[in-house]
């Protein structure tokens, strides 16, 4: 039954990605990047992780795209008119190396799978909630989640340095 | 039941889109937007084998991985934004200052 | 203390002078330089005559003294020391260095006196000394070999003086390049004894000598050999004569201290010293002998024909040390060492009467140019005579007694064909000792008009006189015929007896240890059976009187009473044209051996070192340069081959990373 939802959902988030990197207008890219964001969204759900399916929503689709429209509109970039136009040889061996990379992941499943996880494990009701998450995030990993917002500190500081314009 | 190595495949799919993204377009903005992609991708991979182990640690590093992703984000966007200033262009090929 | 802690002074004296001539001379001024130069050998004569006191006390039977500076060398089994020997044979050497030495720098104060660097020369002078000196009282054979090769450098100096003339400078090449070769020969034969006799101490080897080498074997032989072509190198005979004559290009008394008197004569020296060595080697002696009349006689036909007064003196050299190696060659040291003595007293007058004359001539050498200066230069004409008489034989000039013992030697000790070279030499050297002096000094005279010959101040005549006077006296050294007043004799004879019966025995003894049955019987027997007639002798020492006064009387002839026969004679002979271009020796020495070896070096410049290694260095930058190019081709700046080049290296680690090893 989750099959069922998966394939289709698995299948647009696919196409969807495809259409960020052979888009030709950037607003295009970052168009379909918010769509596969929300389908991947939809995929946390199906393996009941609500809280993170919100949190993706929210600050992926929500705050850091959004960032990247205004980039793009504040930089009035138009679309490339020629994306494939780059040095010929390089395009070949960058596809040739996305293959290899893919062809590499697959036998890494194909090693690491098995057939041990065909079946999830049976989960707690509270799998995935706010709670849940937030127990552990306080608890055994606050650490981190301080740390995280120093990180973020930092980013802020060093953003305004770099965007701002030089002052004589 | 969805095998595991469905959202492998699916996650294993996704990182290798954002690769070819990052190898093949010019537009530094859409490369970075590829980056988030890959970034999405791992996500994808770390929930679902909490999923299937019955772990959390899985969901905080993908929070973990959602937060640094912003911050990036913000201080990427930063550097297009002044590289624009000083070139008037987001064309990777044309920056190429550190040639030997 | 024993007088013999005193040997080192010797050596140091003239050293000392020549460093501070060296350094200071230029600044110190032309008579400084003089009296440091010339205290130094004066000073070192002095010790020698003490050290000389001290020898005559010895007693018999004991080795002589030593004096040991330090330990050079102790490697293993190999122990050097640098050492200085007294023994009468180096106190011999030492007292004709350091007082016909000094002599010399005496007159080379005036002959040198308005030359520029006149400090350069006597630096140079003083460090031939030293190295001379070092080479006679060594006491091993690598503090010998250390002064053998300080004197060919000095040599090179000293004939390479005049160094803006170039002829001068190639006679220096030439005589440092033909030294070489004889030294390389001398070093294959002390690699040999060491290796025989595992010391190269004197003492040591020609004591170990009997008991050690047996009689005429291959090693015997062969080192002795390689010793000899050493000695022939350093004493200018065949092969390798060729430096002396153009070393004439040095300033005369350079000539005459190191052409004439010391270092020619420091081969003969060490043929001496190794007796013992020689003296089991017999094929090695007749080579000696053959080699040593040869050389006299073939040299004494060349100077009949030159008329550089300064070459014919040269010549008369190579003639004269042949005879000293045909004494060795036959056994005869004692002669020889006494000949060594009595030529350089009066070959050291002739160099520096011929000195004297090209000074008063203004450095005009040419003795066709010269004749009647006999009123122009009185003392040096008698002096020179006086030398002449006395390399003629003429009885009772010291160059009779010694040349007659040798004379006698080469006949009892060695055969009739010895005998036949060395007479058939005292006639020709008669003759052209007595043409120069004719031509120099008497008859009608070619001097240049422009020249004004004057005699010499009293600086360089007094040096002559000295000269001429031991080459007066320089007989009693030796008187034969009447027991016990031959000094020279008894005072060599302990360091120059070589007992052959036993040595003999021994041979037996190690040879018949291989299974081989030989006997020495009839060698022993010829060697104890030499007849000692008196009669003979008188015969013989009248005999060569006589052929002495005719070589004169033939020059006389040719010289004084018809002087015009020689041109008509000789003209258009091919033999004559022969003989005048020293058989052309030289020309065949450059054809065979020079220019091949400049071709093949040459060769090896151009295409080995500029192209191989050369090649190969550059190669090895032009290949990392070349490779360094393709390298920063991977610094194209642009970012995204940056991010190919990860991603690649990220599946090769992940592809590796399952690889089953």
């Amino acid at each position: 039954m989750e099959l069922l939802i998966f394939y289709p959902l698995a299948l647009i988030v696919v196409v969807l990605a495809f259409l960020v990197v052979f888009n030709k207008s950037p607003i295009g890219s970052a168009v379909s990047l918010i769509g596969m964001m929300l389908g991947l969204a939809g995929v946390f759900v199906l393996l009941q992780a609500h809280f993170l399916a919100i949190l993706q929503v929210i600050v992926y689709a929500g705050a850091i795209m959004v960032l990247f429209m205004f980039v793009i509109m504040l930089l009035n970039l138009k679309g490339d008119d020629k994306v494939w136009k780059v040095r010929e040889r390089n395009v070949w061996l960058s596809s040739f190396t996305g293959v290899l990379m893919l062809g590499v992941l697959y036998k890494f499943i194909d090693i690491t799978g098995g057939a041990e996880f065909n079946s999830p494990a049976s989960v707690p009701e509270n799998f995935g909630t706010a709670e849940r998450v937030g127990t552990s995030l306080f608890t055994d990993f606050v650490l981190p989640f301080e740390v995280a917002s120093i990180l973020l500190l930092a980013a802020m500081v060093g953003a305004v340095v770099l965007a701002k314009s030089k002052v004589d | 039941m969805v095998p595991l190595s469905h959202y492998l495949i699916l996650s294993a799919t996704l990182f290798s889109i954002g690769v070819l993204g990052v190898l093949i377009r010019r537009n530094a903005i859409v490369v970075f937007m590829c980056v988030e992609i890959m970034l999405n991708a791992v996500n994808i991979s770390l929930i679902a084998f909490d999923r299937y182990l019955n772990q959390h640690d899985g969901q905080i590093f993908s929070f973990m991985v959602m937060c640094v992703a912003a911050a990036e984000v913000s201080v990427g966007l930063a550097i297009v934004i002044s590289l624009f200033r000083n070139k008037a262009t987001v064309n990777l090929d044309e920056l190429n200052l550190m040639k030997w | 203390m024993s007088f013999v802690n005193l040997a080192f002074l010797v050596p140091l004296f003239p050293l000392i002078g020549s460093i501070i001539n060296g350094f200071f001379g230029l600044k110190i001024g032309k008579d400084r330089v003089s009296w440091v130069a010339c205290t130094g050998p004066v000073l070192s004569f002095i010790v020698t005559l003490v050290l000389f006191a001290g020898t005559l006390f010895h007693t018999a039977g004991t080795p002589y003294p030593e004096q040991s500076l330090f330990t050079w060398i102790s490697a293993g089994n190999f122990h050097v020391d640098f050492g200085f020997q007294i023994d009468p044979l180096s106190l011999v050497m030492m007292m004709v260095v350091t007082g016909v030495g000094s002599i010399i720098h005496i007159y080379s104060i005036g002959y040198m006196h308005e030359e520029y660097s006149y400090y350069r020369y006597f630096a140079y002078l003083n460090l031939f000394l030293f190295s001379m000196l070092l080479l006679v009282m060594g006491n091993n054979f690598l503090v010998m070999f250390i002064g053998w090769e300080g004197v060919g450098v000095c040599s090179y100096f000293l004939i390479g003086y005049y160094f803006e003339k170039k002829s001068a400078c190639d006679a220096g090449v030439k005589a440092f390049v033909v030294n070489r070769v004889g030294d390389f020969a001398f070093l294959l034969g002390i690699f040999g004894i060491f290796k025989m006799f595992g010391t190269i101490d004197f003492t040591e080897v020609m004591l170990a000598a009997p008991t050690t080498l047996i009689y005429n074997s291959e090693a015997a032989t062969l080192i002795t050999l390689a010793l000899f072509v050493g000695a022939t190198g350093k004493s200018a005979q065949i092969p390798l004569y060729t430096w002396l004559p153009d070393a004439m290009e040095g300033p005369t008394p350079v000539s005459a201290l190191i052409h004439a008197a010391t270092m020619v004569t420091a081969g003969v020296y060490m043929v001496v010293r190794c007796s013992a060595l020689f003296n089991l080697a017999p094929l090695t002696m007749m080579i000696i002998a053959l080699v040593g009349g040869g050389t006299a006689l073939f040299a004494a036909t060349i100077g009949c024909t030159q008329w550089d007064i300064k070459r014919v003196l040269a010549y008369s050299t190579v003639s004269q040390i042949g005879y000293m190696f045909l004494a060795c060659g036959v056994g005869a040291y004692t002669a020889a060492i006494f000949h060594l003595v009595t030529h350089a007293f009066f070959k050291a007058c002739l160099f520096l009467g011929s000195g004297s004359v090209i000074h008063g001539m203004h450095h005009e050498q040419d003795i066709r140019k010269m004749g009647g200066l006999k009123d122009h230069f009185p003392i040096t004409y008698v002096t020179f005579l006086v030398s002449t008489i006395a390399i003629a034989g003429i009885f009772p000039f010291s160059g009779f007694f010694s040349k007659d013992e040798i004379l006698y030697h080469a006949l009892m000790d060695g055969n009739v064909i010895y005998w036949g070279m060395g007479i058939s030499g005292a006639f020709i050297t008669a003759f052209y000792m007595f043409r120069l002096v004719f031509l120099t000094f008497h008859g009608p005279s070619n001097v240049d008009p422009h020249v004004h010959p004057h005699e010499s101040p009293k600086v360089m005549t007094l040096p002559l006189i000295i000269l001429a006077f031991l080459a007066l006296t320089g007989g009693l050294l030796g008187i034969p015929l009447i027991h016990g007043w031959h000094i020279l004799h008894n005072w060599l004879e302990p360091v120059l007896a070589f007992d052959l019966e036993t040595a003999l025995h021994a041979s037996e003894r190690m040879l018949a240890e291989h299974g081989h049955h030989t006997s020495f019987a009839e060698v022993l027997h010829k060697a104890q059976h030499t007849s000692h007639n008196i009669w003979l002798e008188i015969t013989l020492m009248v005999f060569s009187v006589g052929v002495a006064l005719a070589g004169i009387a033939t020059a006389w002839f040719f010289y004084i009473k018809r002087p015009e026969l020689p041109g008509k004679l000789v003209k258009g002979q091919w033999g004559f044209n022969l003989v005048e271009n020293k058989y052309y020796v030289d020309e065949l020495y450059d054809e065979t051996i020079v220019k091949p070896i400049v071709k093949g070096s040459d060769m090896l410049w151009k295409q080995a070192d500029v192209r191989g290694v050369d090649g190969a260095v550059n190669g090895v930058a032009w290949v990392i340069s070349f490779l360094s190019k393709i390298a920063s081709s991977f610094q194209s700046g642009f970012v995204r081959n940056y991010a190919l080049i990860m991603v690649v290296g990220f599946i090769f680690l992940m592809i590796v990373s399952q690889m089953e090893f």
